[in-house]
């Protein structure tokens, strides 16, 4: 397992490495530097930051200094805002979007684990067909699209739900959650079903229910926990959807996170912001691919105890 | 002998997209009190399927019972309701199956899985149904049972894992125990351990087994009676000595001529031609008939009922009529009937009655 | 058991003879593979509906803008905002122009003197939004289209060496597949926007230059698990060439899960076109997708829902077409469900 973790360690930080340096040469194929095409930085300014991030030495040596400025979670200042600097930027934006994260993962697992549930056991009947086409529909209509409606019939014509802001305090947390979830419910009920089908054709069930088990025993004792352990894996690119999703969700209910700052930041081409946000995006979803994969050899007594071989 | 269970007229179908496959058509059969039934035949004659039906553990959406019963202590199994059912099933009537390797559930450690059927059948403490598996583990042979049932299936080797099914089946001391090809999937060697085990288990508790393979070998070593089955019927049944040295049936003889033997030198070892039919659509008659070299005009228009042999084995084969001609039998099997006293080969007791 | 057996005549006991190899004839007709899932598929509804649609789509997207009296780029701005209208329709009471304005329902195009039809109605700047909405599908089916191709070729080329090379080959290309692997598709796809030329081809790149990686690991597993099958040792067996091996053995079995995956790529493609014009990186005006379509309803969904509601439609019936066909694919084209 230490083994294990250690390799896992290594190409982490590769990767992140990786992607470091991409920024680092797309940064220097925009064209021109992007701190000389800011107006708002005033000639003083303009060579103090020169100065800090190096701008005036050769390439290796700015790479250099970037890279240092990187693992000290420095990404520069923006230019949007005056002399604020990305860290901060990111941090004081981090509240909202990570409610609305977390709380859009947990919806939209447990939902999706109930609707797989019902759609596994009771399969072939309406209930199956009902949860399948919530699925169907969930993978398949983009969170933008599905948000804008839930915003347009539920914010507006119903008026009974915040259409937007984060002024209202949970409630307004309501219909972002909704719409960001629909991803992760969805991935995960098909996910379940799929698994339970399969477990619940294995002869160790068979075997249960010639021990005497009911069906709910059988369901939630011997077939829900091997059912449930492979969802793990997708935690990862379900975490990625939600990212994906929060860039478009929280600019529709203009909700004050990291997303919506990001896409602001896009459109008026703020680059310190951009390259931070995305640093901070690829660390992030990283990091949550590899507590998956610590995760899945902890839950598997398979994996835990054959000591990290993964077949 | 009392009689535990007793099978009559069972008809089972599947509903498939094809249509609907008559598995079992029509199987009748007893199993007596201590004794082991060995249900022989190949890969889809319905072998499994029947036992699988006398536990209902058969997909309620797809199949059907057509028609007979299963009388199990006054108590016809097909129509009793899912909780009766579970009343029966590990406690009564407990079952083993082929693959250990997929049997037994990953997650779980094997001491959860052996106390499972104890607590929900038998009313015992946590503490003493952990006892129970201990001394169930230490029954299959099974060393160091303490610290075992605190580990996982993976840690345990494919023989080591068909002792843990055995172990499960045996937890409530069933009166009837199902094994499906019990040893199909294991190594020669661990073959030979576990038939040994399950011999020695059944002199210790008085439980009848209903013994399922395609292997004619293991039949001979643990079975009392045993009943050829062919596209979802019985066809033949008797004791172990009636079915080896005396078969009447010509699909009893195809296999028992397809099956090496020491004693018969022969170049070329015999297979039936052609393969079982396709029960979506059985043929009229004798289902057999269309791979026989016996073959007669009845056996393609009516089914055969069951003829008498002796008190205790019976064949449905129409060669058996009072008006059938006499038809000589494959050679290996006439050296055979020449051991059996009251064969038509019968050559006295210098063939020596051997198994 | 039978005590009394029926009397039955000499004759029945005439011996027939039996030719053994007659119980194999076979019942079914014999099919290949593909006529195999094509039966199959056709069994699944929704698959077949969605064919249906997928090609209705498709062909709208391809005459559509021909066929609208009005073409995609031309801004009328006294026609601007009209909701639909429809010749036939109009007079049942469905799209025959009216809309709200100032709180009041009243018929726009009586009110602006139109008195021609925008079957979808127009946009902001007078566009007409039937042959907007169907050349912004042409555009999103193209990117999508060629994303995935882009994907495949590359995908089942690196894992394809990369298996059926092994040892040394193997390792190297896997450890690059490792690392690419953790980078999000997201953090790329903008990157990448950000440095080229907004347009088609830039979206294009930027999907494809992850989304390989997916294709690839399933090839690679594919050609693992089928590499060392006896079939294929056979035929290396007998002489065979490697080509000959990866023609005619591996590529036939690997063929069904390239195809099931494509499928599943594509909808993530139009998806991540639609994303990206959505936060502002996609095509600019006046080039339409259903991306940007989308994004420019959404600033008028209080006024104008029609807008929205006609480009969100046609890519969410898109994106679920291809989501049902892919599973359908998938139930045919797995052997495992072969019953």
């Amino acid at each position: 397992m230490a083994k294990y973790v250690f390799k896992r360690v290594i190409y982490m930080i590769l990767t992140l490495f990786l992607i470091a340096s991409f920024t680092f040469s797309l940064m220097k194929m925009l064209p021109g530097s992007p701190i000389s095409t800011s107006s708002k930085l005033t000639p003083n300014q303009l060579a103090a930051v020169e100065a800090k991030y190096g701008l005036d030495k050769p390439l290796p040596v700015q790479y250099g200094i970037y890279m240092k400025n990187m693992v000290k979670l420095d990404f520069g200042t923006s230019f949007q805002f005056k002399e604020a600097s990305v860290t901060e930027l990111i941090i004081n934006r981090a509240g909202p979007s990570f409610i609305l994260g977390i709380q859009a993962l947990i919806l939209g697992t447990i939902g999706g684990i109930i609707l797989g549930m019902i759609a596994a056991l009771r399969q072939n009947t309406a209930w199956d067909y009902g949860s399948t086409l919530i699925a169907i529909f969930g993978i398949s209509i983009p969170s933008f699209v599905f948000a804008s409606l839930l915003q347009y019939w539920i914010g507006v014509k119903g008026g009974f739900l915040p259409v937007g802001l984060w002024e209202n305090g949970w409630k307004s947390s309501i219909l972002p959650t909704i719409a960001l979830a629909m991803g992760p419910l969805a991935t995960s009920a098909r996910f379940i079903r799929t698994e339970m089908i399969e477990v619940l054709g294995t002869d160790y069930i068979t075997l249960a229910k010639a021990k005497g088990a009911s069906g709910i025993e059988i369901a939630f004792k011997h077939a829900f926990r091997n059912a449930l352990i492979p969802l793990i894996t997708v935690m990862g690119p379900l975490a990625a959807g939600l990212v994906t999703g929060s860039l478009v969700v929280e600019q529709i209910f203009a909700i004050p996170g990291i997303g919506e700052q990001f896409v602001k930041a896009i459109n008026v081409s703020d680059y310190s912001v951009i390259m931070g946000t995305t640093m901070f995006f690829s660390v992030l979803l990283i990091l949550v691919i590899f507590i998956v994969d610590i995760l899945y050899g902890i839950v598997d007594p398979r994996i835990r105890l054959a000591g990290g071989n993964k077949q | 002998m009392e009689k535990i269970l007793e099978v009559e007229n069972l008809e089972l179908s599947f509903h498939t997209f094809a249509g609907e496959v008559k598995a079992i058509r029509g199987v009748n059969f007893d199993l007596k009190k201590g004794e082991t039934l060995a249900i022989v035949g190949e890969s889809g004659s319905g072998k499994s399927v029947t036992t699988k039906a006398i536990m209902r553990l058969l997909p309620e959406s797809s199949s059907e019972f057509k028609n007979g019963q299963i009388l199990f202590d006054g108590k016809d199994l097909t129509k009793l309701t899912d909780k009766e059912m579970q009343k029966i099933r590990g406690k009564d009537i407990s079952m083993i199956f082929q693959d250990p390797m997929t049997s037994l559930n990953p997650t779980m450690t094997i001491g959860k899985q052996i106390m499972e059927p104890i607590l929900k059948h038998q009313k015992l403490s946590k503490i003493e149904a952990q006892k129970m598996a201990i001394y169930l583990l230490q029954l299959v042979g099974m060393p160091q049972p303490e610290q075992r049932i605190k580990q996982y299936p993976h840690q345990f080797s494919g023989g080591q894992r068909q002792r843990i099914v055995i172990a499960i089946a045996l937890a409530c001391n069933p009166k009837i125990l199902i094994a499906d090809e019990p040893t199909t999937a294991l190594d020669v060697t661990i073959q030979a351990q576990i038939l040994e085990l399950m011999k020695d288990l059944q002199k210790k508790i008085d439980t009848s087994i209903i013994f399922i393979t395609h292997d004619l070998g293991v039949v001979a070593n643990v079975a009392d009676r045993v009943a050829v089955m062919y596209s979802g019927k019985i066809v033949e049944i008797g004791t172990v000595d009636e079915i080896f040295y005396n078969p009447q049936h010509p699909y009893t003889w195809g296999l028992l001529s397809s099956m090496p033997s020491l004693d018969v030198q022969e170049a070329k070892l015999y297979a039936i031609p052609g393969t079982p039919p396709d029960l979506l659509d059985p043929p009229k008659g004798d289902s057999f008939a269309l791979r026989s070299e016996y073959a007669m005009q009845i056996d393609l228009e009516e089914i055969p009922p069951f003829f008498k042999v002796s008190d205790t084995h019976y064949a449905a084969t129409w060669l058996l009529h009072p008006d059938a001609p006499e038809v000589t039998p494959p050679a290996t099997i006439i050296e055979r009937m020449k051991r059996f006293p009251s064969s038509r080969y019968y050559k006295g007791a210098n063939g020596g009655a051997t198994k | 058991m039978t005590k009394e057996y029926p009397k039955l005549p000499p004759e029945a006991f005439k011996h027939v003879h039996m030719d053994g190899s007659q119980t194999e004839k076979i019942s079914k007709p014999s099919l290949n593979f593909w006529q195999d899932a094509w039966l199959r598929i056709r069994k699944n509804k929704a698959a077949v509906v969605s064919i249906f649609v997928l090609t209705f789509i498709v062909l709208m997207s391809l005459v559509g803008p021909m066929i609208s009296p009005h073409d995609f780029e031309t801004q009328e701005i006294t026609h601007a905002n009209l909701p639909p209208k429809v010749p036939g329709l109009e007079k049942i009471g469905i799209f025959d122009g009216t809309g709200k304005m100032g709180g009041k329902e009243i018929n726009l195009y009586e009110m602006k003197n139109v008195d021609t039809y925008y079957w979808f109605g127009t946009d902001g700047l007078g566009r007409d939004m039937f042959s907007r909405v169907w050349k912004g599908t042409q555009i999103s089916l193209l990117i999508a289209l060629i994303a995935a191709v882009i994907d495949m070729v590359i995908g089942v080329a690196y894992g394809g060496i990369s298996a059926y090379y092994g040892g040394r080959v193997d390792d190297a290309m896997q450890r690059v597949v490792e690392i690419l692997y953790g980078i999000p598709t997201l953090v790329v796809v903008i990157l990448m926007i950000l440095v080229m030329d907004p347009g088609i081809m830039a979206i294009i790149i930027a999907i494809s230059i992850t989304g390989w990686i997916g294709m690839s690991r399933i090839v690679r597993g594919q050609v693992l698990k089928y590499k060392n099958q006896e079939f294929v040792l056979a035929a290396r067996t007998l002489g065979a060439s490697n080509g000959r091996i990866i023609k005619k053995h591996l590529l036939p079995n690997v063929m069904a899960i390239i195809i099931i995956n494509t499928m599943f790529t594509i909808p993530s493609a139009i998806f991540f076109e639609a994303f990206l014009s959505f936060i502002g990186l996609g095509l600019q005006s006046p080039n339409a997708s259903l991306g940007t379509l989308i994004n420019d309803g959404y600033r008028l969904i209080q006024f104008q829902p029609h807008i929205l509601a006609i480009p969100a439609a046609i890519l969410s019936l898109l994106m679920i077409a291809f989501n049902l066909i892919g599973d359908g694919l998938r139930d045919a084209l797995d052997p495992k469900m072969k019953d």
